[in-house]
């Protein structure tokens, strides 16, 4: 019978199976970030253990590190928590190497999943894990890849290998052409919307189908990170001619002979036609537009033509009362008109759309125009340095600042807001992030989930738009 | 690992589905590089009426009176009842630190997030599932003063303590062996060190890529 991408990738990963079924699976890539890893490596030296494998390892410092006053170095954290996080980091990769450290103010840092496939270390067939939930964006290689804990980053450092229970298989299919100023974002938040938040839990989601299979890296980047939004730890993509294209080059990506043999080993990893999965889910490209969220968990999703959702109209007790608690925290009104809501900031990055082409869509939209007046911030935080000067070099910084857009070094930023940027209270954000969850970007800040696209047409217009009426 | 076998605790409620792990710990109190210290800001945004920073003085801080679990009738609580997708997002272990170090011991929900679920078991913290039906009916005896379960890994049930009610629950034979015994997973991996090595050279030989 014909296996998954999932089921290859288990395979060929498995190193012993317990009697219960439980597995030893070994990892081929570690990702390393400065906030889930220090009591990973404190315990590993209290244990007196070493890593097994340091060349399996990528380390940045991403979700504390400021976006501007580079120029001050290490001072430029101002926080002196955040900076003992950030010095930890840098010691503790001192002490027990790594393949590559791209340290605060490196001008190939960046946020851990924008870097990661930027220089070729994440490849097709491998099993990349990370302290971080999003860890599930390197699937749009064919890998298998998802967020760990901390014990199990110190279990990783210390055996290469995660206890690991074989997940389901789910497929999640689109098939047919987007529409204009239709996203991967848009789809990701439309498969959440309908398939709910908890909708992917315990399995491994492969994203297939013709428009799935027309996105570019960029784009499947983008679907594969919000799949933990899905509930799902893992989301994929098999490998196809975009993916090997995207690698030829790359700094960590086999070259010469190797480069060849390492093609026709990636090839295998797609699904089987005749592979079964556990479960199945269908979507139409076409009837995909542009969406926006109006709560506080990613499925509280609806297209931006539509209106803020009627908790009155949900049977379901639990869920009406989650979505009245929403509306309180959010400060919305059942049936407001999308188009109708007001925003205060204007956030264009983190690892789920802060690469070059998400960059790219929003200049095309603002440029030309400026800010709404009534708009207090609207910032573009690039995924990485190198996406930076790819953007410098196309001339992009120039459309964003003369816009009115803050332009700032790369960074999680305000996404999730541990860094000097936020949201006030009471401050309504549109966000090309992943999380709108009470608080996320500030305490009492209010997201709404949208595509980089149409993040812009908001910034212009001060309100949301239909990116889709915008010319 | 801390060991967990029996528990007869105090439980408390938490109302509402989807509680992800920022709400649980909130990120500014993820900058600290210890193991400990999250107790008091568990929950922070919903438990007290002022904005949490690290280093506050918790002690003198606004409680919010509408927030379950500032309830006196609760304090004290080691069990802990949640909706559906409990501990769903990140994947920040800070959340199970910081549920232990408020106090509770077992969480018991009709579903987790995957990430959260598998933290838990590694910090002491046991995520009980039970059927939504069964959560229903345990948020309404909750409503009783004082109400406890009695939570028994070996035999994996769910039980009110003069046995009136039981609910069985599932868990993955290998995990409730390591918190009944609080093995260390580490040193049980290290076990197969010499196949990992194997592996290893295998891989290397067939793709030595991956090792570059
Ligand atoms: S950008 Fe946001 S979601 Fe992505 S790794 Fe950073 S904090 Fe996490």
């Amino acid at each position: 019978m014909g296996r998954t991408l999932y089921d290859k990738l288990w395979d060929s990963h498995v190193v012993h199976v317990e009697d219960d079924g439980t597995a030893l699976l070994y990892i081929d890539r570690h990702l390393v970030h400065e906030v889930t890893s220090p009591q990973a490596y404190e315990g590993l030296k209290l244990a007196g253990r070493k890593p097994w494998r340091a060349d399996s390892i990528v380390a940045t410092a991403d979700h504390n590190t400021p976006t501007t006053g580079w120029e001050r170095g290490l001072a430029g954290i101002e926080d002196p928590i955040a900076r003992l996080q950030v010095e930890t980091l840098t010691s503790n990769i001192s002490e027990h190497g790594a393949k590559a450290y791209f340290p605060f103010l490196d001008r190939r840092q960046g946020i851990v999943h924008v870097i990661g496939p930027e220089q070729g270390a994440t490849l097709p067939g491998m099993t990349v894990v990370c302290g971080d939930s999003h860890t599930s964006t390197h699937g749009a290689f064919g890998c298998l890849a998802h967020g760990i804990g901390t014990s199990e980053v110190e279990h990783v450092l210390a055996t290469q290998c995660l206890v690991q229970r074989k997940m389901k298989n789910l497929r999640i299919t689109v098939e047919g052409a987007l529409g204009r100023g239709v996203s991967a974002k848009d789809v990701a938040l439309a498969v959440i919307g309908r398939i709910g938040t908890a909708g992917g839990t315990g399995c491994a989601v492969e994203f297939a189908g013709s428009a799935v299979r027309s996105l570019t890296m960029e784009g499947r980047m983008t679907l594969c990170n919000m799949a933990i939004e899905a509930g799902a730890r893992a989301g994929m993509v098999g490998v196809d001619d975009t993916t090997i294209q995207y690698l030829k080059g790359r700094p960590f990506s086999p070259a010469g002979s190797e480069w060849d043999q390492a093609v026709a080993t990636w090839r295998m990893f797609q699904s089987d036609a005749d592979a079964k999965f556990d479960a199945e889910v269908r979507l139409d490209a076409r009837e995909i537009a542009p969406q926006v969220t109006w709560g506080t968990s990613p499925e509280m999703v609806v297209s931006v033509a539509t209106a803020v959702p009627d908790p009155d109209r949900e049977k379901d007790p639990v869920r009406r009362e989650g979505m009245e608690r929403a509306l309180a925290y959010m400060g919305l009104k059942p049936k407001t008109p999308i188009q109708e809501i007001r925003i205060d900031k204007v956030f264009i990055g983190s690892c789920t759309n802060s690469r070059i082409e998400d960059l790219r869509a929003a200049a095309a939209v603002v440029k030309g125009r400026r800010i709404a007046s009534s708009v207090k911030l609207a910032m573009v935080v690039p995924g990485s340095g190198l996406v930076k000067a790819q953007a410098e070099k196309e001339g992009l910084d120039k459309v964003f600042r003369d816009s009115g857009f803050e332009w700032r070094e790369p960074g999680c930023s305000m996404c999730l807001a541990m860094n000097a940027d936020r949201l006030e209270p009471g401050e309504r954000c549109a966000s090309t992030s992943n999380r709108n969850f009470e608080g996320r970007q500030g305490a009492g800040g209010r997201t709404h989930l949208v595509s980089p696209a149409m993040a812009a047409a908001a910034a212009i217009a001060g309100h949301f738009v239909d990116v889709r009426d915008v010319r | 690992m801390e060991k967990f076998t029996v528990l007869n605790g105090l439980v408390a409620p938490l109302d509402r589905a989807n509680v992800d792990t920022d709400a649980i710990i909130p990120k500014q109190f993820l900058k600290s590089i210890k193991r400990t210290g999250y107790g008091e800001n568990c929950f922070d945004a919903w438990r007290y009426l002022d904005v949490g920073e690290p280093g506050m003085d918790n002690a003198k801080r606004p409680l919010n009176p509408d927030f379950a679990l500032n309830q006196p009738r609760y304090r004290g609580a080691e069990i802990l009842l949640a909706r559906k997708n409990f501990g769903c997002g990140s994947s920040r272990e800070h959340a199970p630190w910081a549920l232990r170090q408020y106090g509770f011991k077992c969480v018991i929900a009709p579903s987790y997030g995957d990430i959260f679920y598998n933290n838990s078991f590694k910090n002491g913290l046991l995520p009980v599932v039970l059927t939504e039906s069964q959560v229903d009916q345990l948020f309404y005896d909750c409503a009783l003063p004082g109400f406890r379960l009695v939570v028994d890994l070996d035999r994996q049930t769910v039980a009110t303590p003069e046995g009136a009610t039981s609910y069985r629950f599932e868990v993955d034979p290998s995990r409730r062996h390591s918190l009944l015994n609080g093995l260390d997973e580490i040193g049980l991996t290290l076990r197969h060190a010499d196949r990992i090595r194997e592996f290893e050279a295998r891989r290397k030989a067939q793709l030595p890529w991956l090792f570059r």
